[in-house]
């Protein structure tokens, strides 16, 4: 499998894509610039996480124009896998590529913390090797992830199951309204969602980060569940 | 010709800087002062093309670039 992951000026988890998808599970990485537009013959296109274009404007709203974005348009159309975490997410939903938006969260704060998230859906690529309900701890580090979608887009989102991660206890419990749980205040605590076709999905939450014991002390390895696809 | 965009969160998008500034504001007693909004300026010049093409490529902007129609909304309007 080759895995290409794109570097917009900004970008800041680009390394730890590699080392997962690469330096953990034996794929080929190569790193595409935003300025490129040739996607170099790659299986899966990750957007990683970080502060493209410094988050001007709006997060992820100047790096939808990057040259990179046409051609990510075409391979998805085509069929082609596409991850976004966290900033990746809010330029996937700002091009267009999934629906909904990323608002400033509900307690007007820079979140870095700990959460768990409920696999929902596992007519995704990126979850495709998951069970459905497991339950996920890995960071999150943002100021704009509280997701929102207006009430058609939402109904849709739920009727054809787009909905891949929601925010939960870590026994697996809902609660839209506690911010212990659904922490940024997302419209039925959504962390992450698909396309109808399930090749393009995108999540505030870094499961990257929590992928070895060694630096995972909350939350393990569980994150190295949702990139065994890959393995 | 001299534009100037106004991106607002749309009416019943929860407007978390106005919120903040609205407690601020509380809590120097302007107690009478509600609903703030926050939003953004962008100003920008459109030269060499006529009026309608100019208003034409604003609006064009404003829908791939300075607003996101999911959560904004946008007025335009013409500066001296």
């Amino acid at each position: 499998m080759r895995v290409g992951v794109v570097v917009f000026p900004g970008t800041n988890c680009d390394q730890d894509i590699e080392h997962v998808y690469g330096g953990l599970l034996g794929a080929e990485t190569v790193k595409i610039w935003h300025r490129d537009t040739d996607l170099q013959n790659v299986d899966l296109v990750v957007l990683p996480g970080g502060f493209s274009y410094g988050d001007y404007l709006r997060t992820g709203a100047l790096a939808k124009l990057s040259p990179v974005m046409d051609s990510i348009r075409i391979f998805a159309a085509d069929g082609g896998r596409v991850l976004g975490i966290c900033n990746g997410f809010q330029i996937l939903c700002e091009s267009g590529l999934l629906p909904g938006a990323l608002l400033e969260n509900v307690g007007r704060r820079f979140l870095s913390r700990f959460v768990n998230i409920r696999v929902e859906s596992r007519a995704s690529f990126f979850t495709s090797t998951c069970e459905r309900g497991s339950v996920i701890t890995c960071p999150i580090a943002h100021f704009q992830g509280n997701y929102f979608a207006d009430e058609k887009t939402l109904r849709e989102l739920e009727e054809n199951d787009q909905v891949v991660f929601r925010y939960c206890s870590a026994d697996g419990a809902l609660s839209d309204s506690d911010l212990d749980i659904n922490v940024n205040g997302s419209i039925h605590s959504i962390a992450g969602v698909r396309n109808r076709l399930g090749n393009v999905v995108g999540l505030m939450p870094h499961p990257e980060r929590a992928v070895e014991r060694l630096i995972g002390d909350v939350g393990g390895n569980s994150g190295l569940s949702l990139f065994q696809h890959a393995a | 010709m001299r534009y100037q965009v106004l991106v607002r969160l749309k009416e019943g998008v929860l407007d978390v800087q106005g919120k903040a500034v609205e407690t601020g504001l509380r809590d120097q007693k302007f107690d009478a002062i509600k609903n703030v909004r926050v939003g953004r300026v962008i100003e920008l010049d459109v030269d060499g093309v006529s009026k309608d093409a100019a208003r034409k490529q604003v609006e064009d902007v404003c829908k791939i670039l300075l607003a996101n129609p999911v959560i904004e909304q946008y007025e335009i309007k013409e500066v001296l």
